[in-house]
């Protein structure tokens, strides 16, 4: 039945390798027809699986599809082999589906590029590392998709190559996740060396089926590490405290680039992968308090961050760290599908901000800067009306999509009993508001502040760049009412995931009143509302009184500006004592010095030994019959010492 | 006699061969002292022919002596060869094969 | 009487061969020399071997050692006055290490009890060393080395014919 689920990630593949190794020579046509018309194969077969899925009873939705065995070394045996169950098969469909879009609207606005069939064949490459990673079956498998998403994210983010910024933030971007995906590693030898076998389903069911081993610890036990090194993983690929400072950097990509990777799909693997090891998560308190906690520090700061900013899209780079973080609170509080449907859900309106933002650029020429916008509203109105859903839906105003996936997270805080984080998470939606139409307003509203030249270019982007950007507005108008909750609709999206979290342990959450949860709904859209209001006084009312704010809260101001020194804390604690060290310690004294010297001492000694030992050849017979003496007279003492008596 | 004495005998023979052929500088005369630890060995192997009533010993000798013959001459003739080149009988003087 | 012959022949041997490394000038070297093989011939004739004694006598006394004096007849008056000695430690050393050799030999020498050795019980008619048993074996067993001693006696001839030939 599902028998083509092998073909969905393998379709982007021989798209990638079709694009990479023969299309320098293809019109540009025909390279979109094969990377978009991969991409949309994909989606088509995603959905089939989907469906399929969907024909077998709810507990029996998981289907594991052995290919080969990769590796048979003594005990341990690892597999190709996919899983597909209702979580995986969300994945499947966002990544396919947004994919997709991305992919359509890459053909608008990459098409000045020359390396565009290079960036085409890096996009879906990154389509099918990142479905191996959602579809993976066991740890190995998933850590293989793991990798390839950041190889793909290196590559993208580095793709104007010729800039020397753009080649940092690459580096910058791989190395900070290699420190991640060490943790990760760590975690996944733990797995093996306590379950001797890495595939899930194996390692779920002993986990679930043994609660003497393995129970709800209460304090350091080996699921709690385990859990914790997984999530030093997650930190580096979903933008975390303290391994986020890639993903602001990561904006010298195209802008593309940033709606797929770095904010509907590769940020979100790390969210993921919480969510399918939830059994395990789920029995180590003290991971999730420290999940929790992290997700929520870095949802406030990234927020505060972003209000300050003045570059388009770093605006949003932060604004995507900051919903991550809620993405983590929401696992940190054991509430894993709520944090799946914000997953969703901000897959959809961040793609559309990024796009809509692309789309922007676009129109002015290549201008990125929010304080030389202005009054765009008239010049691109699609791209208006679709950005202001989208920032409507992630400020989390009812009904659209983000309102019901956040609400989700800020009350399944309040009700397993965390009132702080709930208060901090509330704090960051009003901040997140703000800034989102801060974002807005600066850049369509009021009157133009760009030159006088860059007024004849401004235009609507074409239909392949609008039509995704309408195509994901709707889905950030009607994706959030599949997760109604069961109070007031069919709490369709919770159900469906329920298998998927079956071996998690689940504390009852406290029982509340329906009041009490239409109560802090109400709080939600009334923050969220303070938010646009105080923008729209600052950024349209008077425009003058941002600026005098910035004057008067000067200090503060820099702070943020300079995004709490966080970057220029690491160059100087771990980069530059870590490059001195190598340079001066590793390289001179160990390398030159040690190494080289004793391979050369060596070298040298034999040398020296040489030229005296040489002198034994003189020529004179008398010389060597004296050495055939010597010999002799030897042998003789040995066998007189030694042998004696024989 | 009984064995050891001639054994002994001839161990003092070869030695003062040995030393001689170390010890001097005509090339004729290393000749000689080679020529005697040849016959101090052939000493040995027909005293021990007596001891074991073994004919053997005395046979081995006979073919030594035809070998010593043969390796004499050749010699004498290659030092002839070296004195007309080099115009001397010292030893140390051909010493070319060294490092 | 063994005992006086052998200590009386012995002793000229011995003699005779110090007096050979002693000796400064090659002339008596080589006379010295006639005289030890002389005198080992006569300890041949102790050793029940009058075959090889006559063998020392005609081959060794008479051929080699006549060789050796041609040679040193044509050579010696051309020699240089004072020959070169390049390493004057080696005379230390060679004498140093034939002393030591000998003080190791002799005393391992005297520890093994030799007359242990097992004869041969077997008896040849008038004696192992006679001409007439020495010829049976050398034609019958050793009959292959005795022929190949031969080329080997032609073999150095020629090598010497053509080393020594004058180069005209």
């Amino acid at each position: 039945m599902t028998d083509h689920l092998w073909l969905v990630p393998l379709i982007p593949l021989a798209g990638a390798a079709v694009n990479g190794l023969a299309g320098k020579r293809f019109s540009k046509s025909l390279i979109s027809v094969v990377a978009c018309g991969t991409a949309g194969i994909s989606f088509v077969l995603a959905l089939a699986s989907f469906f399929d899925l969907l024909q077998f009873a709810p507990d029996q939705r998981h289907l594991l599809k052995v290919y080969f065995t990769w590796i048979a070394s003594g005990d341990f045996v690892a597999k190709a082999e996919f899983l597909l169950d209702p979580l995986s098969a969300v994945m499947i469909l966002i990544v396919t589906g947004v994919g997709f879009l991305i992919h359509v609207y890459s053909i608008g606005y990459m098409h000045a590029e020359d390396g565009y069939y290079r960036f085409f064949s890096y996009m879906n490459l990154f389509l099918f590392s990142m479905l191996i990673l959602v579809l993976a079956g066991n740890f190995l498998l998933m850590f293989v998709g793991w990798e390839g998403v950041g190889l793909c994210s290196y590559l993208l983010i580095g793709y104007y190559f010729d800039r020397r910024s753009a080649g940092d933030a690459g580096k910058k971007a791989f190395i900070v996740n290699r420190i991640g995906d060490i943790g990760f590693i760590l975690g996944i030898f733990l797995i093996f060396m306590t379950f001797s076998n890495l595939n899930f389903g194996e390692v779920f069911h002993r986990i679930a089926e043994d609660p003497q081993r393995f129970p709800a610890e209460a304090e350091m036990g080996i699921l709690t590490a385990i859990s914790l090194l997984l999530f030093v993983g997650a930190t580096g690929k979903s933008a975390q405290i303290p391994l986020y400072v890639w993903l602001p950097d990561a904006m010298e990509g195209p802008t593309p680039v940033s709606a797929l990777i770095h904010a509907a799909t590769m940020v979100t693997a790390g969210v993921y992968m919480l969510v399918r090891c939830s059994p395990i998560f789920s029995r180590a308190p003290i991971a999730l308090s420290v999940v929790m906690v992290i997700g929520i520090l870095t949802a406030l700061m990234a927020a505060t961050i972003g209000l300050v900013q003045t570059d388009i899209k770093r605006v949003l780079a932060y604004s995507t760290v900051s919903q991550l973080g809620y993405m983590f609170v929401a696992t940190g509080v054991g509430a894993f599908s709520a944090g799946i449907f914000h997953l969703m859900t901000h897959a959809f309106f961040k793609a559309l901000l990024f796009l809509g933002a692309g789309s922007v650029i676009h129109a002015m020429g290549g201008e990125q800067d929010l304080m030389r916008m202005g009054g765009l509203r008239k010049n691109t109105p699609v791209t208006f009306w679709t950005m202001l859903i989208a920032a409507l839906a992630i400020s989390g105003i009812f009904p659209l999509a983000g309102f019901f996936s956040k609400d989700e997270i800020l009350w399944s805080a309040w009700s397993r009993h965390h009132p702080l984080v709930w208060f901090f998470g509330f704090a960051t939606a009003g901040l997140t508001s703000f800034y989102m139409f801060r974002l807005i307003f600066l850049a369509f509203a009021g009157e133009g502040r760009y030159p006088e030249e860059v007024r004849h270019h401004l235009h609507e982007s074409p239909r392949s760049m609008t039509g995704p950007l309408v195509a994901l507005g709707c889905l950030s108008i009607v994706g959030g009412l599949v997760g109604l909750p069961a109070w007031i609709g069919s709490n369709t999206f919770f159900r469906f995931l329920e298998p998927s979290l079956a071996l998690a342990l689940n504390p009852e959450p406290a029982e509340a009143s329906h009041a009490s949860e239409l109560l802090f709904a109400g709080l939600s859209i009334a923050v969220a509302g303070a938010g646009i209001y105080f923008a729209y006084r600052m950024y349209v009312v008077n425009p003058k009184s941002a600026g005098e704010m910035a004057i008067r809260w000067k200090n503060i101001h820099r702070v943020l500006l300079r995004k709490y020194y966080v970057d220029e804390f690491y160059d100087a604690a771990i980069i530059n004592p870590a490059m001195n060290a190598s340079s001066d310690v590793l390289w001179k004294r160990v390398d030159a010095g040690l190494i080289d010297g004793t391979v050369n001492g060596a070298g040298r000694t034999v040398q020296n030994f040489a030229t005296v030992l040489k002198h034994v050849q003189n020529g004179l017979i008398r010389s060597y019959a004296t050495w055939i003496l010597i010999g002799m007279v030897a042998m003789l003492l040995y066998i007189y010492v030694f042998l004696r008596g024989y | 006699m009984d064995l050891q004495h001639y054994l002994i005998l001839s161990l003092l023979l070869f030695f003062v061969g040995a030393v001689g052929f170390i010890i001097k500088k005509n090339v004729i005369s290393v000749f000689l002292c080679l020529e005697l630890m040849l016959n101090a060995a052939n000493l040995t192997f027909v005293a021990f022919s007596r001891h074991l009533n073994q004919v053997h010993g005395q046979i081995f000798v006979f073919f030594v002596m035809v070998v010593a013959a043969a390796e004499a001459a050749v010699g004498l003739a290659i030092t002839i060869v070296l004195f007309r080149i080099r115009n001397t009988l010292s030893v140390d003087d051909a010493d070319t094969m060294k490092w | 009487m063994e005992t006086v012959l052998f200590y009386l022949f012995g002793g000229i041997a011995l003699l005779a061969a110090i007096s050979m490394v002693a000796q400064k000038r090659v002339i008596y070297s080589a006379l010295s020399l006639i005289i030890c093989l002389c005198a080992i011939a006569a300890l041949y004739l102790i050793l029940e071997a009058p075959f090889i004694a006559a063998v020392q006598i005609i081959v060794y006394a008479g051929a080699i050692m006549v060789l050796f004096l041609f040679v040193i007849m044509l050579l010696d008056p051309f020699s240089a006055a004072i020959l070169k000695d390049k390493k004057k430690s080696l005379g230390y050393a060679g004498g140093i290490l034939g002393l030591l050799a000998l003080g190791v030999l002799i005393p391992l020498l005297r520890s093994y009890h030799l007359s242990q050795v097992p004869r041969n019980p077997e008896t040849v008619s008038g004696g192992i060393g006679t001409v007439n048993h020495i010829g049976q074996i050398l034609f019958s067993e050793y009959l292959l080395p005795f022929e190949m001693t031969s080329v080997l006696i032609l073999v150095a001839i020629i090598g010497v014919v053509v080393l020594a030939k004058r180069r005209s």
